[in-house]
């Protein structure tokens, strides 16, 4: 298991509860968190020579949000009993969590330097044995989200007040395990779950609606009993919005509009940047045009 | 040793396990059964109706049962998923390697009615594949009891240990081959000694059991004498004891009802092949789908009872004679 960066976790508190107690700019800390966040996973997977590069930067905004401003976590108890739970279901984009935790402690930003290198902790895909933060063990699509219903019942039944989120990707939702969570989720009331749907409306191959369609997708929640918000996935203060708590007394499923590859111009909707690895020429753009 | 072992009694082990699920539950507030509409064939409806809320019930959906047991255990809860076998381990593979094995959730996975236990139900509904998959999967304790009183000992030491683990719940009735029902405590990776001899050994798992002492039993009035282990531990395999056996006896039958691609009879092999070669037999189900019958017509069509436990030591014994 990685250990914390214990001055970058105590940082990454102390501006969480400046948040709260002085009205710190929460929209500008999320900002911040995310351009981080792109930076080093650009650096990561230049270095790697693969990753999911499009995924990671369109889920971004949205694990920025979570851990800069939603998230009761702190990463130097990434174990406590009750924190609030994030299972990133599309642990494809490991790249992109692995630098949200990093930025905010959980373990040392140089670390990430050895994204996917031999005998590294910062495997391909997200495991929770060897990396603080991380809650289950995803890459098979399918499987976050039915563990998420399990994390939101079982602190139910132990009388645990936290919430529990869980990230999905849109092409993910063609496994029939999500239907069978988001179910058992609506059954069984787990209002303080909230689902996110990174709807970047492309998966490896082809955009989405060719592939299989999903629309009408919030149809689909909406008649599996769910409390849908669908959103603007890179507008800070829409996120912020639609992760407020349920009211209703049923799970919510934000379904959050993002692009592929955003905030790399080049990269931005384009089906091939889905697992292209920059080459060092265009990592510099990309690094420079995130920069500016 | 093996004089009071024809009981006339035999028992189905899901009265033991609802028995002991309930018994441990009222013990400690982590455990919580989780099915897939199972609540019958699991025997838990005596569990739901004293404590309903600790009864979570995610409906036909296996992929969703062992997912949410892993996300119970990520909370502090300890889950038995109970689901029929077959289903629990072909439907729900990648979740049981992924969310229970490589998360190393503690989970404690409930097999039901495993082997050719739904007999006429056919192939759909035979679960002989289920130990050849679980043992492939790294991190994952894999237990065969034998009877009632293991069945509650393995769930027992299932609430103590840490990581996951999958149980066969037998469902065919087997008489009582444990010393006693209470008290027994399991341990992982050690066989229980069940009947002592020099001449063949006997290894063998659930329901083959009771009938490989049958076997020992009826050759020891012609002089031969087989010593019967009891594998209830596949993965962590008591290595020692097979090793013992190879030494001190002349060749080793194992005998299992699943399919003879991976389970306890491959496990043996390749401790022998690689440490000490010794002739064996490895009796269990071919690679075949079985024909319609039940459970007693399926065992003998296979070879698994006492005549073929019986014929496979001779075999042995005669293969040494040559």
């Amino acid at each position: 298991m990685l250990a914390v960066d214990s001055s970058r976790a105590a940082a990454f508190i102390a501006a969480r509860n400046g948040h709260a107690r002085e009205a710190i700019d929460t929209i500008a800390a999320i900002r911040e968190l995310a351009r981080k966040v792109r930076l080093s996973d650009l650096t990561m997977i230049g270095n790697a020579k693969l990753g999911h590069i499009g995924g990671d930067l369109s889920v971004a905004d949205i694990l920025a949000t979570l851990y800069a401003a939603v998230l009761t976590i702190d990463p130097r108890e990434p174990l406590a009993d009750d924190r609030d739970r994030l299972i990133l279901s599309k642990g494809h984009c490991a790249g992109a969590l692995y630098a949200t935790l990093a930025h905010c402690g959980f373990f040392s930003v140089k670390e990430l330097d050895t994204f996917a290198q031999p005998l590294s902790a910062l495997n391909g895909h997200p495991n929770r044995v060897e990396v603080p933060g991380v809650e289950t063990n995803t890459g098979p699509l399918g499987h976050g989200f039915p563990v998420a219903v399990g994390c939101a019942l079982g602190a139910r039944l132990r009388g645990i007040t936290n919430r529990t989120f869980v990230v999905l990707g849109d092409g993910e939702m063609q496994e029939g395990s999500n239907w069978e969570a988001a179910m058992t989720a609506s059954h069984y009331q787990l209002d303080t779950l909230t689902a996110v749907v990174d709807r970047n409306r492309l998966q490896q191959g082809a955009r989405t609606e060719e592939t299989k369609q999903l629309e009408p997708l919030q149809d689909k929640w909406v008649s599996f009993g769910w409390d849908v918000r669908e959103i603007d996935g890179h507008d800070y203060e829409q996120l912020l919005a639609a992760f407020a708590p349920s009211t209703s007394g049923r799970p919510v499923c934000v379904i959050a509009n993002t692009l592929k590859g955003k905030g790399v111009s080049f990269m931005e909707d384009r089906v091939e940047w889905h697992h292209k690895v920059p080459n060092p020429e265009q990592i510099e753009d990309a690094i420079r045009e995130l920069s500016a | 040793m093996t004089g009071s072992l024809v009981k006339p009694a035999t028992y189905d082990c899901r009265q033991a396990f609802g028995d002991e699920l309930m018994s441990l539950a009222r013990a400690d507030p982590r455990i919580v059964a989780v099915c897939n509409a199972s609540v019958g064939s699991s025997n838990l409806v005596a569990f739901r109706d004293e404590f309903p809320d600790r009864m979570i019930n995610v409906g036909i959906a296996e992929q969703d049962l062992v997912g949410v047991s892993a996300g119970l255990a990520n909370v502090g809860l300890i889950p038995f998923v109970s689901a029929a076998a077959p289903f629990l381990t072909g439907r729900a593979l990648e979740q049981i390697k992924v969310d229970a094995a490589y998360s190393r959730a503690h989970v404690v996975l409930c097999g039901q009615s495993p082997g050719l236990a739904y007999g006429e139900l056919g192939p759909t509904h035979h679960s002989i594949e289920d130990l050849s998959w679980m043992r492939a999967i790294a991190d994952l304790t894999v237990l065969v009891p034998a009877g009632p009183a293991q069945t509650r000992a393995a769930m027992r030491w299932a609430v103590h240990n840490p990581g996951p683990c999958y149980i066969r719940i037998g469902r065919f009735p087997v008489p009582e081959t444990s010393p006693s029902n209470g008290g027994v405590e399991f341990v992982p990776g050690k066989a229980l000694w069940l009947a002592d001899g020099d001449d063949v050994t006997v290894i063998a798992i659930g329901t083959m059991v009771s009938r490989a002492l049958l076997a020992a039993e009826r050759l020891r009035t012609e002089g031969i004498g087989v010593r019967v282990l009891n594998m209830a531990s596949i993965e962590p395999l008591d290595v020692q004891a097979v090793l013992d056996a190879s030494h001190q006896t002349k060749g080793i039958v194992t005998v299992e009802e699943a399919t003879v691609t991976g389970g306890l009879g491959s496990a043996v092999a390749t401790v022998l092949a690689q440490e000490h070669p010794t002739p064996m037999r490895i009796l269990g189900i071919p690679r075949r789908f079985a024909p319609t019958g039940n459970t007693e017509f399926l065992l003998d069509y296979f070879g698994l009872n006492t005549d073929g436990i019986v014929h496979a030591i001779r075999q042995l014994m005669a293969a040494d004679g040559r």
